[in-house]
């Protein structure tokens, strides 16, 4: 037996990881090619260390828009049968098809991956009366923690996660994302202390249209994590990434809060803070920590939210990582190191630095994705 | 009158005074309650009856000479692993009175204590931790339900109404002890410090004293078994109301002040006649099962216009986390769940030493339960039963409650050497006594009572912070910052936590 074959696979164990985010998007809805946010990884390359990126694009399937677009890892062709049942039995398959790639030598142990087209079978839905989404989100839940082997890493509409264990510009060539166009990508780079084992631990992570690319190391986890759980999420990755997509979801689509309001949960202002604001403002900050405290998100963090029609950068309240702004015409750039920008956009003048607990939310106008 | 010699009970401890030293001053002798210091004129020196000591420390303490020791008693019964020495005196007193045993403060017996095997977390290289010497270091709690859904006003604006809630500065507070079984001085040490801390005290089943009512904003008041000096003026003295359905030193009895304990203040704050025994019944007679508590909660909800958060606060005893999720959906704010090692004026030994379960398994079966229920929102943990410091809170707090209560702890600050005799009503340092309450100056109690949760508090904040983590809310729950040491795989997998290198 190899050594490596008693080692834990992610989600068994929990890994510590340093990162590189970075993000694109165009106000005006414009598609491009995923060839920029690729490049803007490379001067950020040593933030990695080759096991594992990813990247989420935006608008990415304008012919199938209206279809949850669910992209899956297998480990063997059996489980894709297993797995299919699954979906045929509540969903109507619209599409299914190999994600397309290119053979590099940089990714190896590559696994089955499929992309599918779904729409819900109706009369499930109203038979458990729940609405779409929460359908959506019970099947991928039950799907990766029920069928070993499988495992949903985007579920989103007109949206797409690509990701593997490898360097991030090297995942970006490996999906072809060149070949795709999106008004909003973000983009991941990992340093993970431990070799994750398999594909699904890599960033971003995504549920429904909700992404998330995260560089730090949180210390709440474990309070998050068995909050949230109460709520039907299952954090089977035991990721920082995975608990906060999971908390976005649960605070912007289950309890209806704005971004905003969520960023006053995640990265709630200290007391000290709140008590110096206008009256009402602090009101509404005091409920907001109050009513989540174990929603506060501590230690180290700089994520992208990524969700249709926009972006949510957001920082821990100490700004323990780096992140930085920039805009140039309709389009805002955030990344990690300001040299990731300048790839994109050697042009710009204005770096801004987020302050810890400010979000910088972008969003697309509206009719134009 | 000849003595028995089966009456006498070789005592626990041995006095031993250095002749050389002692000057003849007979402080001891005034400063013992238990009589066991005597001037012996014809030999012109102290003597002691050992068998009245009660190993106070009083007179080690106050000896200007330093010439007094009290140590363990080296006669003994013949080695017996099996009947061990108080097995054996036990009943050699029971065979005398035919009564029950009487104990006083916690179990002190070999049991484990599950806070000793569990090691904190802190960050290295992937994390940083966080100075809070230089950081903002949050340590605010509040205590009570969290709002259901969202309300907005037509503008979309969130309304922010929360539920009533209790905010403390820190997550401590000064658990139930009640005026009569502690003094008077030791009540107002106990208030005072709570309101210079923002924390809270409990005035314990034996009603308010009407001098500490200015203290409402920190008070929580207690409505037991025996609903001694209930009244409305009570509830509306406090900032919160707990309902005493257990006490972790006597799980499924109720309590007994004696008629000698009775008198003046303690019996018209009681509303009982002076020299009239207190008995709490062992169960509230009209609490017979869970739908009667929710009776009871809204009750008192009713009586003070929902404007205080209720407590239940309930003994931990093996099916506690059922018991919490019941609780859970009766209605209250809070639940207080008390370890078999807390503390009591007085319990009967057996019940003392053999009912109830560790505070530890406890809290984290119920927090467990809770969230399994989806009932955590519904309800603030507080846990006590043996809170013995700083790190203590911290692991409480990693398991899952939200705040701890202490009054052992507490009483140790005020002066209690814990020699376990509170029932005698001689306590020799002025907190379980009415006779000699002015050797507690309550002024240096609070002080003493405030230096000690501040030192707690920068403890806890050093903890936090080697953790990476700037707000108690982070901690709450975060077991994965917890480890055990020499535990089992099945009470690991009660307290949730991994062994220590995995």
């Amino acid at each position: 037996m190899k050594a490596g074959e008693l080692m834990k696979l992610e989600g068994e164990i929990r890994i510590p990881s340093g990162c590189a985010v970075s993000a694109m998007i165009s106000k005006e809805g414009r598609r491009v090619s995923g060839q920029k946010i690729i490049e803007s990884m490379i001067p950020m390359h040593e933030r990695s260390n080759g096991l594992g990126g990813g990247f989420a694009g935006y608008g990415i399937y304008p012919d199938f828009k209206d279809f949850y677009a669910f992209h899956i890892f297998f480990n063997d062709k059996y489980i894709i049968e297993e797995c299919e049942k699954i979906l045929k039995d509540r969903f109507e398959i619209v599409k299914s098809e190999n994600i397309p790639i290119r053979k590099i030598p940089e990714i190896t142990d590559v696994p089955y991956i499929k992309r599918y087209f779904l729409a819900p079978l109706a009369s499930v839905l109203a038979r458990l009366q729940i609405d779409e989404k929460e359908y959506v989100v019970r099947t991928v839940m039950d799907i990766n923690t029920k069928i070993k082997g499988a495992y949903v890493f985007s579920s989103g509409k007109n949206m797409g996660t690509f990701k593997a264990v490898g360097y991030p510009e090297d995942v970006g060539r490996f999906y072809r994302l060149d070949e795709y166009e999106a008004y909003s990508w973000t983009a991941h780079g990992r340093y993970p202390t431990n070799t994750p084992g398999w594909w699904g631990g890599a960033h971003p992570f995504g549920l429904l249209d909700y992404t998330v690319v995260h560089n730090g190391e949180i210390s709440s986890y474990d309070a998050n994590r068995r909050y949230i759980e109460m709520f039907g999420y299952k954090c089977t990755l035991q990721t920082d990434t995975e608990v906060i997509t999971y908390i976005a979801d649960y605070l912007l689509r289950r309890k209806g809060l704005t971004l905003n309001e969520t960023a006053s949960v995640i990265a709630a202002p200290f007391w000290t803070t709140i008590q110096q604001k206008p009256q009402r403002e602090a009101a509404r900050l005091e409920f907001l920590r109050k009513a989540f405290p174990s929603l506060l998100i501590t230690g180290p963090f700089s994520i992208i939210l990524g969700f249709s029609g926009g972006l949510m950068a957001l920082n821990d309240r100490l700004k323990l990582r780096s992140m930085v702004t920039a805009q140039k015409g309709d389009t805002v750039y955030i990344a990690s190191e300001e040299a990731a920008i300048r790839r994109m956009e050697p042009e710009i003048s204005d770096i801004y630095a987020p302050a810890g607990g400010e979000p910088v939310i972008v969003k697309v106008e509206e009719g134009k994705y | 009158m000849k003595q028995n010699p089966l009456d006498y009970i070789i005592p626990e401890s041995e006095v031993v005074r250095n002749i050389t030293r002692c000057v003849n001053c007979r402080i001891c002798e005034k400063q013992c309650p238990n009589e066991v210091h005597k001037f012996n004129e014809k030999l012109n020196c102290m003597t002691a009856d050992e068998s009245l000591c009660v190993n106070c420390q009083r007179c080690v303490a106050t000896c200007p000479a330093h010439a007094l020791k009290i140590q363990k008693n080296e006669c003994a019964f013949r080695e017996n692993h099996n009947w061990k020495s108080d097995n054996i005196k036990e009943i050699y007193k029971q065979a005398r009175t035919g009564g029950v045993l009487l104990s006083s403060m916690g179990n002190p017996n070999k049991f484990p204590v599950y806070f000793d095997r569990i090691l904190i977390n802190a960050s290295q290289v992937t994390n940083p931790s966080v100075d809070p010497l230089r950081e903002p270091m949050e340590t605010r709690v509040f205590l009570g339900k969290k709002p259901g859904e969202i309300r907005r006003d037509p503008d979309g604006n969130i309304i922010p109404e929360l539920p009533v809630h209790l905010e403390l500065s820190m997550p401590v507070m000064f658990s139930a002890m009640s005026y009569g079984s502690i003094s008077y001085n030791a009540h107002k040490s106990l208030a005072a410090a709570a309101k210079e801390l923002g924390i809270f005290y409990n005035t314990g089943e034996g009603g308010l004293h009407e001098d500490f009512y200015c203290y409402a904003d920190n008070t929580v008041v207690q409505v037991a078994s025996g609903r001694f000096g209930v009244h409305e003026k009570y509830l509306d003295s406090a900032a919160a109301i707990e309902i005493k359905m257990g006490q972790g030193a006597k799980p499924g009895i109720g309590g007994h002040l004696p008629g000698t304990k009775i008198i003046g203040d303690v019996s018209a704050t009681r509303m009982i006649p002076e020299g009239s025994d207190a008995i709490s019944p062992a169960p509230h007679h009209d609490i017979y099962s869970i739908e009667d508590l929710r009776q009871l909660v809204y009750s008192l909800k009713e009586a003070t216009q929902y404007k205080k958060p209720i407590i239940v606060k309930v003994a931990a005893v093996h099916n506690i986390a059922a018991i919490a999720a019941g609780i859970a959906r009766s209605g209250a704010d809070i639940i207080a769940i008390d370890g078999f090692r807390g503390g009591t004026g007085a319990a009967p030994t057996r019940i003392r030493d053999n009912v109830g379960i560790p505070i530890e398994l406890a809290l984290a079966a119920v927090d467990t339960r809770l969230r399994e229920e989806g009932t955590r929102n519904n309800v603030s943990l507080i846990v006590g039963g043996s809170i013995r410091s700083a790190a203590d809170v911290v692991k409480a707090i990693a398991l899952g409650a939200d705040a701890c209560y202490i009054a052992t702890a507490a009483l140790i600050a005020l002066g209690c050497h814990l020699c376990r005799t509170c029932g005698s009503g001689k306590c020799s340092w002025g907190i379980a006594t009415a006779d000699l309450v002015k050797r507690l100056d309550p002024e240096e109690g609070a002080r003493r009572l405030v230096n000690l949760m501040r030192a707690w508090k920068h403890e806890i904040k050093e903890m936090m912070g080697g953790m990476g983590i700037n707000s108690i809310e982070a901690l709450c729950g975060n077991r994965l910052m917890l480890r055990g040491v020499n535990l089992t795989e099945k009470e690991l997998e009660i307290l949730g936590i991994y062994h220590a290198g995995e």
